[in-house]
């Protein structure tokens, strides 16, 4: 809980995601979610196809085994939210830096784009808007308003949907009450069908989130780059064929 | 028969005699003139060269227009190849710049005398390179209009550049080799300047009374000038040194596998002064036949400077080895999957390119007809440069192809607008230093007198005896 309610909301929590590797099925509902929840336009194929796409998650595909016994296997990646963030040091106008909360934020009105956090990002989860971006009709009419819409040249990733987590706190501060846990779901999360993605504080031991990483199925993301992720994933088994 | 004359013709009676004397028998006016006739004629050539490069960077300038309308995206990059041919080009024209100083600073202080007539056409090409290569900070931004958000300028809401940031280190390295390039550029240009003034009329005139700053010539200012050029002489070298270095950490700081290396400082520094001398050499040959100057860019100077090229050479070649074996010996995933690539996959023949660009021209160096051909140095010199633009993109763009997740992994295709904006340094580059040519003194008529005035025959009875004297 923040340290001085009246005055600020910074405190010392740790935001994690949760990325339950056995119940994710590779239906990319969470992607979708995130496009609508983050005003994050639609590049189109030619683009696409070209590595272009601006998805924030992506869901990463693996081909196991030689045909006919092919496994395939699912991986969403997101924004790592690193505690040591390779992307930080590197900016030159700070547009991308640590706040309060552990989270790597992103100040797109600060960003000059010379891409210099993407080539440091070891997950290339950063994406860069080539063009000016486009939302043709009728997606022009759902725009999220709390969400700010890029223009060209600048980078934008993850947030853990921070307006999200903004809103709850200070609804939460306004009502005098303790934020409580799972109250805080990033679009991705509410929409998981098969609640494979949780979302919660790591500084919270009873957290639900926070009793997942300790499960023995946990591991992050190239750990030995010692970049101390805040996605913890579980490891999937048979059921992910 | 007068007595200077009496004694040229005894000289050429006498040859062999050491290349170094054949100025000996030219007076100060004559030297001055051979170098001055050339800046003032300007033939026909020269006008469609200087048209033909301006339309290059007319076409360069319409292609940034459009990347600047339109966005980054016009380009070949994608995720993950975030910095393409802009970075390597930025590296290459950095490295290019590394030989002015090295020649001038490195070579003044070693009192090496061949330096004499090549210092200038070395210190302009650092500049002119420098300015090439600051282009392209600007030229690869998604938003180049806020590019002053890098400057440490005070504002009201106190917001500072990261300078924890490479790009704030390149940043200030580059402006600080800029100007002190350029300041020790005019610094040895002063006595000149004040020469062309008393030898020419009009704007030209005009232009070289305000450079020379009032230069009369006399015991206190060449006194002043000696120890200005030693001081700067001495001061720019770490600059040299540190320049490249920052380029370098651009990449090494970063976690990215075969970015990420201990050695890329030492290897970028060696790597630039081959590229650098190469260059000087492929101008030289060519500044030299298009200004008529072989009287003073004679054989010895190209044998020493190809010795040179030929040692950077081999130095380059001890660092990329000391780099690779580790890489190759180290045997990470990513780095051995590049490694696969580089020597059987589809950056192969960019690896063979570079490899036989740069190993090849080491074993034709050796030569010394090689050296001394003016147009088989130039081919040998133009094809190091070739290597080492091609090894700047195969760490640029070759490295970010690759990395972490195999699912991350994307290929590079550079588009007509990426190709025409480093066409556009390239003419930008000659097109300064051919108008430059025909402004500047391209030879360093003091510095050749002062240098033949330890070399003279002297009469000892009835001996004609070469003698050397010692001055800086």
């Amino acid at each position: 809980m923040a340290t001085d309610a009246n005055l600020s909301v910074e405190n010392d929590r740790r935001w994690v995601l949760v990325v339950d590797l056995d119940r994710c099925t590779g239906c990319q509902a969470c992607v979708v979610a995130c496009h609508a929840e983050n005003n994050i336009p639609v590049v189109g194929e030619k683009q696409a196809a070209y590595g272009r796409w601006m998805h924030w998650i992506i869901i990463q595909r693996y081909w196991e085994g030689e045909y006919p016994n092919v496994k395939a296997r699912f991986m969403p990646v997101m924004c790592q939210q690193c505690t040591e963030a390779p992307c930080e040091p590197v900016c030159p106008v700070f547009a991308t830096y640590h706040n309060a909360e552990g989270l790597n934020a992103q100040i797109y009105n600060r960003c000059i784009g010379t891409r210099f956090c993407g080539s440091a990002c070891p997950y290339k989860v950063r994406t860069y808007n080539w063009f000016r971006p486009e939302f043709p009709e009728p997606l022009i009419e759902q725009l999220n308003p709390d969400v700010t819409v890029r223009t060209r040249g600048i980078m934008e990733k993850c947030t853990f949907c921070i307006q999200r987590i903004r809103r709850a706190e200070i609804d939460s501060q306004a009502e005098g009450r303790i934020l409580a846990d799972g109250e805080i779901q990033p679009a991705c999360v509410q929409t998981c069908p098969t609640s494979a993605l949780v979302f919660g504080d790591l500084g919270d031991p009873d957290s639900r989130a926070s009793q997942l990483a300790r499960s023995h199925r946990s591991f992050r993301l190239l750990p030995e780059l010692g970049t101390d992720p805040g996605v913890i994933y579980l490891k999937g088994g048979e059921t992910n064929v | 028969m007068s007595e200077p004359e009496d004694m040229a013709q005894e000289i050429r009676q006498t040859t062999p005699y050491d290349e170094r004397l054949l100025l000996a028998q030219r007076t100060d006016s004559e030297i001055n003139q051979a170098v001055l006739q050339p800046m003032l004629q300007t033939g026909k050539g020269f006008w469609v060269l200087v048209t033909g490069l301006s339309l290059i960077v007319a076409w360069g300038v319409y292609a940034w227009s459009y990347l600047i309308y339109w966005g980054i995206g016009v380009t070949g990059k994608n995720r993950p190849v975030y910095w393409t041919l802009f970075i390597t080009t930025f590296v290459f024209w950095v490295g290019i710049s590394h030989a002015g100083t090295m020649i001038s600073a490195v070579l003044r202080l070693l009192k090496a005398d061949w330096r004499r007539p090549i210092t200038r056409g070395a210190e302009a090409m650092t500049a002119f390179a420098l300015m090439m290569a600051g282009l392209y900070p600007l030229i690869h931004l998604g938003r180049v209009w806020k590019f002053y958000w890098m400057v440490p300028y005070p504002n009201n809401r106190l917001m500072w550049p990261n300078f924890q940031s490479p790009l704030m280190w390149d940043m200030v390295a580059i402006f600080t080799y800029l100007i002190g390039s350029s300041l020790y550029l005019y610094l040895a240009l002063i006595p000149d300047m004040a020469m062309a003034r008393d030898h020419t009329g009009s704007w030209r005139f005009k232009l070289y009374r305000v450079l020379a700053l009032g230069w009369r010539g006399t015991e206190g200012e060449w006194h002043k000038l000696h120890r200005a050029l030693g001081i700067f002489s001495v001061a720019i070298i770490p600059i040299f040194l540190s320049v490249h270095s920052i380029v370098s950490w651009d990449f090494a700081v970063t976690i990215q596998p075969r970015w990420h290396s201990t050695i890329f400082a030492p290897y970028f520094v060696i790597g630039a002064v081959y590229s650098g001398l190469s260059a000087l050499a492929s101008i030289l040959v060519v500044v030299r036949r298009g200004m008529r100057l072989q009287e003073f860019l004679r054989a010895e100077h190209f044998d020493s400077l190809g010795k040179l090229v030929m040692v950077a050479g081999m130095a380059w070649v001890y660092f990329w080895f000391a780099g690779f074996i580790v890489e190759w010996y180290g045997n990470e995933p990513v780095v051995r999957e590049l490694i696969r690539e580089e020597v059987s996959g589809h950056l192969a023949p960019f690896f063979y390119l570079q490899m036989s660009a740069n190993l090849i021209p080491i074993a034709l160096l050796v030569f010394k007809r090689v050296r001394t051909t003016p147009a088989l140095l130039l081919a040998t010199t133009l094809l190091v440069n070739v290597g080492m633009f091609t090894e700047r993109a195969l760490i640029v763009i070759g490295s970010l192809q690759r990395n972490d997740l195999p699912f991350n992994w994307g290929n590079y295709r550079p588009t007509w607008v990426e190709i025409s904006i480093v066409a556009m340094t390239f003419a930008g580059f000659a097109l300064l230093y051919t108008l430059f040519s025909r402004i500047i003194p391209f030879v360093p008529v003091w510095e050749i007198k002062e240098g033949r005035l330890r070399y003279t025959m002297r009469r000892i009875g009835r001996l004609l005896v070469p003698t050397a004297a010692e001055i800086d």
